[in-house]
């Protein structure tokens, strides 16, 4: 009975990674990473610049050979069994590379060539997905980012995939492009498709993935539901309050509330700039704020804001490496 | 899985949409009509001064050659080079045939013949220092890569095609100079007798071997070891497209190597050793017009073996390479 489960649970296993290593030159750039994603789901690959995302990319595509460990697409070894394992796979690593001076439609065939059973009408079917009809004879050389980008997931998606992986797939879009990418996603994932997205940002991932692995100096930190791993850490909450001094005295006395000195350690600059110059930054349960408001007030001390912020990329890591330095 | 065909048709298109060949035509198209004109007023001036008697001519041509043979300032290779030159033109001369005949399929054959070290090889490298190189340069490779086919498949339909457009661009070297210098010159010639089998043996020409053949004959098996020559020299710009991430670097090595080895040639002949370099090999019309080796104990056969092992090693090194290396940029 329970191999009958095990087996119908590994059918659904699209992408299996084990013990994935990789030394290059003396240095381990990977040192271990696990993970498994399933069908249908949107699985974030989290970490900072130079963390091995993208090299982790390239060992799944068969572009880098990892030094050991092993890694299965639909069951073949992506660096033993290529062309079975890469029929299974559309990926886009880092940019949509495409040669500029073809049309977008002759990039299309030049791929469509490359894999079998791939003809007009599929061409034709992937363009409708990706919405490029009105410019697909054009050359490349004339696309905006956002419309490479596209033609690059069009190509992609050409063999009829199982498993998508995208590498940073909003970077460089405006916020217009990055909700469509969005939304784009998640209907594929909806079809069935195994979607695999890295990220620095944790924003993004929040935003689209179901799961996610947090990566860092090569080695995968946590696999999880992506609101469980954030909600395991303390938030911040911001207070404008005036006078200053007076509301910093009582935030102070109280002993579930821990005034943070050097909010620019913890926080993004962008929520430090927008934040004003008198605010301070807290780390509390966000139930208490309506009491701590009540009590300012009928202590005569104004409250003109008061704002929760999720901690960043960094301050997971912090928490997870438990103070290990970040580079 | 897939097989060959489309991928080198996907290597054809991108060569063709990338204009690389029509550059190449236009090279011809532009620099064939001036090497046509120079040899117009060389061969007016003779004209004038030999009154048109083309054995006036050689004759003159022999008697400055072996002057030159008794001054103490001329160094010893010159002057063993032109004592069988001498016998050469003496043979032409004694024959009745002018070794000079101004017509269009003459001209062809020393164009040809001038082009293979250089000329021929730098048309070849604007195919071939770019194939793969560039694919590396824009990042497509990464595209190409992960397709589901196995590497050495992709590289050998870079090779199937580069072969396709080396052989391409001999053809239309041959036919762009015919078809403009018989604009001037005329378009007969073919069947002109041309004296092909010199000996060459120290300072001596065995003449035991040479017979006449027409010159279409002779074009024909120049224009086969033109093609045996590009081919080498395309392969082995292959390699360096596959070694070098970079096209201009590509270019730049292939062309550092080409032009060493015409230096080499004019310098070489006390270092033995030297011939077993591919760039001092590349002259092999010369062993059918009987011009001396720039070192001894060269042949045809051994530049053909030394070319065939040059280009060997460099497809396996290719193939070795492209089919392990990590793709990291």
């Amino acid at each position: 009975m329970r191999i009958t489960e095990q087996s119908e649970r590994k059918d659904n296993v699209v992408l299996s990674v084990e013990h994935v290593k990789k030394k290059i030159g003396r240095k381990w750039i990977i040192q271990d990473v696990t993970f498994d994603v399933q069908e249908g789901e949107i699985f974030g690959f989290l970490g900072p610049n130079g963390a091995g995302k993208t090299t982790t990319i390239r060992m799944l595509v068969d572009l880098i050979k990892p030094t050991s460990g092993v890694i299965k697409v639909c069951g073949f070894n992506v660096n033993r069994d290529q062309e079975k394992a890469l029929q299974y796979i559309g990926s886009i690593v880092e940019n949509p590379e495409v040669y500029t001076y073809l049309t977008g439609w002759e990039n299309l065939e030049h791929f469509a060539r490359m894999q079998p059973g791939v003809d007009r009408n599929r061409i034709q079917e992937v363009v409708d997905t990706v919405r490029m009809q009105q410019r697909i004879h054009d050359k490349v050389s004339t696309y905006s980012l956002g419309m490479r980008q596209r033609l690059g997931i069009a190509q992609a998606l050409l063999g009829r995939p199982k498993l998508l992986i995208l590498d940073e797939p909003t970077n460089g879009l405006d916020p217009k492009g990055i909700k469509e990418m969005r939304e784009f996603i998640r209907r594929l994932a909806d079809e069935g498709l195994a979607v695999f997205v890295s990220s620095h940002l944790l924003s993004e991932i929040q935003l689209l993935c179901d799961r996610v692995a947090i990566i860092s100096r090569g080695k995968v930190l946590a696999v999880g539901k992506v609101n469980e791993l954030v909600q395991q850490n303390a938030k911040y909450v911001v207070w404008n309050v005036a006078p200053w001094e007076k509301g910093r005295a009582v935030l102070e006395k109280q002993s579930d509330v821990e005034i943070v000195n050097h909010p620019e350690l913890v926080l993004d600059d962008s929520i430090i700039a927008g934040m004003g110059e008198h605010a301070l930054v807290t780390r509390m349960n966000e139930d208490r704020i309506g009491s701590l408001v009540t009590q300012l007030v009928h202590l005569g001390i104004e409250v003109s804001g008061v704002h929760n912020i999720n901690p960043t990329l960094e301050q997971l890591f912090l928490k997870m490496t438990e103070g290990e330095i970040i580079e | 899985m897939s097989s060959l065909i489309p991928l080198v048709k996907n290597e054809t298109i991108k060569i063709i949409k990338k204009k690389r060949f029509y550059v190449i035509l236009l090279i011809l198209l532009v620099l064939v009509p001036i090497f046509t004109y120079a040899q117009m007023r060389s061969a007016e001036h003779s004209r004038e001064k030999f009154n048109g008697d083309w054995r006036l001519e050689t004759q003159q041509q022999i008697t400055d050659n072996e002057n030159s043979l008794g001054s103490d300032r001329v160094p010893d290779e010159w002057k063993k080079f032109r004592k069988i030159i001498v016998q050469q033109l003496q043979y032409y001369l004694d024959h009745d045939v002018n070794p000079k005949e101004p017509n269009g399929v003459t001209f062809t054959r020393e164009f040809m013949n001038n082009s293979v070290s250089l000329f021929i090889p730098l048309l070849i490298m604007a195919i071939a220092s770019d194939i793969v190189s560039s694919e590396r340069t824009t990042g497509t490779i990464k595209m190409l890569l992960t397709r589901p086919v196995k590497r050495w498949k992709v590289l050998l339909s870079k090779l199937i095609t580069l072969i396709m457009f080396t052989s391409l661009i001999v053809l239309s070297t041959f036919v762009i100079t015919y078809a403009i210098s018989g604009l001037v010159f005329g378009y007969k010639g073919f069947d002109i007798p041309v004296f092909t089998g010199f000996q060459i043996s120290g300072s001596d020409v065995d003449m035991s071997a040479v017979h006449a053949v027409p010159q279409w004959e002779y074009i024909l098996m120049q224009s086969g070891l033109i093609w045996f020559v590009s081919l080498t020299v395309a392969i082995l710009a292959f390699m360096v497209s596959v070694l070098v991430r970079s096209t201009a670097a590509s270019i730049v090595v292939m062309m550092a190597a080409l032009i060493a080895g015409s230096i080499l040639t004019n310098m070489a002949a006390a270092w033995n050793s030297a011939k077993y370099l591919f760039m001092v090999n590349l002259q092999l019309t010369d062993y059918l017009s009987g011009t001396p080796a720039p070192i001894e104990g060269m042949n045809l056969t051994f530049s053909l073996i030394v070319l065939s092992i040059w280009a060997i090693a460099a497809i396996i090194v290719s193939f070795a390479v492209f089919t392990k290396r990590d793709i990291l940029n």
